[in-house]
């Protein structure tokens, strides 16, 4: 079978938007494919060792909230201080009891199958990241590193 | 259903935890081995299908019992 490739640009930084980036650069990886991962704006935050992620209610209507919330909570509702950290309670113990897994063990899943991981040097400059904040296993870049791998690839995708 | 060489138990495994660990498996087998996996996940039906196509590994069989899914992968040369 001949090698294909796939490169994603992951530009969120929510436990939900965290998913799709890890689990298509893991499975794929599974499939044989060679995997670049750039990681660029707000996705920087899927390279901190400590992956801290929220999930936000707020402005986003299609989010499901438990014991019919989001009748007695309407929009403002979802404003109320601690919302935030209580939804993304939920979230993670959802997570856990349907047998997905962690983003931290997908992370470390795509690494363990050589999935290349590239940080946005830009980025990094903008928002004052410490690199030691980051894992060891990524290489830095800007958009032409990308368009390098994305323009011999099979599949391009911007999450 | 045949004979197998090892078992992998997936069950309460969600997308994409049984294809991963599925290919970890395979990995540590030989060409013409075959690997049994169970799974509760519906959409792995699907998955293993694709997953043969794509690595060139046999899906040999495929069935479901009482809302568990058997496998059947035999490793490609």
């Amino acid at each position: 079978m001949s090698e294909k490739n796939l490169t994603i640009i992951a530009s969120k930084g929510t436990l939900d938007w965290a998913y799709p980036p890890f689990i298509l650069s893991s499975t794929a990886a599974a499939l044989g494919y060679n995997v670049t991962m750039f990681f660029t704006f707000y996705g920087l935050q899927l390279l901190k060792k400590d992956l801290s992620l929220s999930v936000s209610p707020l402005g986003n209507p299609g989010m499901p909230m438990p014991m019919s919330m989001d009748k007695w909570f309407p929009v403002l509702g979802t404003t109320i201080p601690g919302m935030q950290t209580m939804m993304t309670g939920m979230m993670k113990n959802t997570i856990k009891s349907k047998g997905v897994a962690s983003v931290a063990e997908l992370r470390d899943l795509c690494l363990e199958a050589d999935v290349k991981m590239i940080g946005c040097q830009m980025t990094i400059d903008l928002f004052d990241i410490k690199h030691e904040d980051l894992i060891d296993e990524i290489d830095l870049g800007g958009a032409a590193t990308w368009l390098d791998q994305a323009s011999d690839s099979d599949i391009n995708l911007f999450i | 259903m045949s004979d197998f060489n090892q078992e992998l138990d997936a069950r309460g495994l969600n997308c994409p935890l049984p294809i991963l660990r599925a290919k970890k498996t395979l990995n540590a087998m030989s060409a013409g081995e075959v690997l049994k996996i169970i799974a509760t996940d519906p959409g792995s039906v699907k998955d293993f299908e694709a997953f043969a196509t794509q690595t060139g590994n046999e899906l040999m069989g495929s069935s479901e019992d009482n809302g568990e899914f058997h496998f059947l992968l035999k490793k490609g040369g």
